[in-house]
């Protein structure tokens, strides 16, 4: 994003998480409460990212090794004649996917907890913030006025 | 004056209730996307998407996406075409230039490595400045609160209004279908404004506001109160409290409820069948005042309605209901899946044999509306049996035009009002209203 912007910029999805990294502005005159608010965004970001992008590799690897050991008990190779990758029908693939989200399940109990809460957190601050730029606003108007 | 016009419109059929059947009917045929109810599925269709990207306007010059199409066949090449197109498009200095070369490949290899065959517009691998543009405000509040969506709930609840036996009343009907519009928009706001990471990593809804950044998660919860207050205020007190008690629970059960327990257990299709339920009963409620029968059985309906459309839909959609961890059937209990599909289809062909003995419509309803019951049933058996793609697309889109039909039948089956024994009485009773009625 160029130099001289005020604001925050948002990128294309991630190619693991596919998340969409946010570029945050920090702006010169920066109050405690804006800090938090970046902060609890950037921290947020990064949790996101963390959890995802582990989550989609360890998804599309044990796809693949999923689809090798059951192409190699059915005595093909990964791929067949024409260099074409070779693929499991729906059906064989819906024992992975059962399989995937009972194992995971867990994993994303916990990740919807803590989602939840950063969202309410960051949502609330974001209002706190705006209340207090619009507040300022009030104030640096009304000493225009005088 | 209301009353000519009502033995009119009983004879014709023709009111603005069977006029938003009709364009709820060729609008299913245009656009399959988003559907019928509070509920959130997870529409993955190759056709569907095309459709969807389609409607989204484009700021981009021409990127022909058929360019983009056939990158996808082959990875490897993907990645060396977008390459050389992209630079036109950057009017970025240097640096982020390559950054964004390095992230348009790297867009391209997840695109590619996608199941689905989509054509991603240009505009998503840039850069962008996360500033609100009024210009884009109404096509993003439009897009938040699931415009379409929320339009195919007001017409079901519309329905529910139609169905009731009294006479129609216009006023209380418009009050009624934007009371339920703006408690749905409100609804599906905070539904957004939950889902954001899951929606990011599911192919259909990736492309919401909340996830391309532009609306603030603040700005969505303040939308969503803004519809969600004045819509339920304008149920219980323009319309009835009965109704904004139903409209309030029906936003509490798809945000508080459904949307949590997607993640965590099977039961969230149940709970989102009877939020599916609601509107009409809502209509119904609007109309009459209380809760009858005939509301019930309405819900009933559409209640069972919702499983084959939505089983079959979940059908096809396992691998990112898996990997985005969401507990649906079609992934956890494939058999269960298919057996609950088929056995509301054949509850929908009981429901419409209850219906005229309810009084809801006259004994013709069960007649001609059973062929497209055992159709939608026979389909729900292939899929039953079969269990393949399919079987599965052929259930979903044939519920797709099953409701619509169905509710156009039973609407045209009505039992008229007059059809009662003390006709005369009626007659002084709702002309006396209509002359209220004309009274400012």
């Amino acid at each position: 994003p160029p130099a001289q912007s005020h604001s925050d910029w948002i990128g294309p999805p991630d190619k693991h998480s596919n998340l969409r990294p946010v570029i945050f502005y920090v702006p010169p005159e920066e109050s405690p409460l804006e800090r938090r608010l970046r902060e609890a965004r950037q921290e947020n970001q990064a949790c996101n990212q963390h959890f995802w992008a582990r989550h989609n590799r360890a998804f599309r690897q044990e796809k693949e090794e999923f689809i090798y050991s059951r192409l190699k008990a059915k005595g093909l190779e990964m791929r067949d004649e024409t260099g074409q990758k070779a693929t499991l029908n729906a059906e064989e693939m819906a024992d992975f996917y059962k399989d995937f989200l009972s194992k995971n399940f867990r994993k994303h109990m916990q990740y919807n907890r803590d989602w939840y809460k950063r969202n309410f957190t960051i949502t609330f601050l974001m209002g706190q913030v705006a209340l207090a730029r619009a507040l300022r606003w009030l104030r640096w108007k009304k000493k225009n006025v005088e | 004056g209301l009353f000519v016009w009502r033995l009119k419109s009983a004879g014709t059929g023709h009111t603005p209730c069977h006029l938003v059947h009709l364009c709820r009917v060729a609008s299913h045929r245009l656009i399959t996307f988003q559907y019928f109810n509070f509920l959130k599925r997870m529409y993955v269709t190759q056709y569907n998407k095309d459709l969807s990207q389609r409607a989204k306007p484009k700021s981009d010059p021409v990127v022909s996406p058929f360019h983009e199409l056939q990158q996808l066949d082959q990875e490897k090449k993907a990645i060396h075409k977008i390459s050389p197109v992209s630079p036109v498009h950057q009017p970025w200095p240097e640096t982020s230039r390559r950054k964004e070369l390095r992230e348009v490949e790297s867009a391209a290899e997840s695109e590619a490595s996608a199941t689905a065959v989509r054509a991603e517009p240009k505009e998503d691998r840039q850069w962008k400045e996360m500033k609100l543009r009024l210009d884009e405000l109404p096509g993003i509040l439009a897009r938040l609160s699931k415009i379409k969506l929320t339009a195919l709930v007001v017409s079901t609840a519309s329905a529910g209004f139609a169905m009731a036996p009294v006479p129609f009343d216009l006023p209380c009907f418009l009050l009624a279908s934007l009371g339920t519009g703006l408690a749905s928009c409100a609804a599906n706001s905070i539904n957004q404004f939950f889902e954001v990471p899951f929606d990011s990593n599911m192919n259909r809804t990736k492309n919401r506001p909340l996830v391309r950044g532009q609306i603030s998660p603040l700005l969505a919860v303040c939308f969503a109160a803004s519809c969600g207050v004045p819509g339920i205020a304008l149920l219980t007190l323009g319309v009835n409290p009965l109704t904004g008690a139903l409209g309030a629970f029906n936003i509490f059960l798809y945000t508080c409820c459904y949307t949590p327990m997607k993640r965590m257990s099977i039961a969230n299709t149940w709970v989102g069948a009877v939020v599916g339920a609601i509107p009409p009963v809502m209509g119904w409620t609007a109309a009459t005042g209380s809760l009858d029968a005939g509301a019930l059985l309405l819900g009933g309906i559409l209640y069972s309605w919702q499983f084959p459309h939505f089983n079959a839909l979940s059908w096809g959609l396992r691998e990112d209901y898996s990997r985005g961890g969401y507990c649906m059937m079609s992934v956890t209990h494939p058999g269960l899946c298919r057996r609950v599909a088929l056995r509301h289809c054949l509850a929908l062909i009981g429901l419409s044999a209850v219906a005229p003995a309810l009084d809801v419509t006259t004994w013709t309803f069960p007649i001609v509306s059973l062929p497209i019951n055992l159709y939608i049933s026979y389909l729900g058996f292939r899929f039953y049996r079969d269990a393949d793609r399919s079987s599965s697309r052929k259930l979903f889109f044939c519920s797709l035009w099953h409701l619509p039909m169905l509710l156009l039948v039973m609407f045209t089956c009505k039992k008229s009002v007059l059809e009662k024994d003390d006709k005369n009485e009626l007659r002084g009773e709702s002309h006396g209203r209509a002359v209220e009625m004309r009274l400012p």
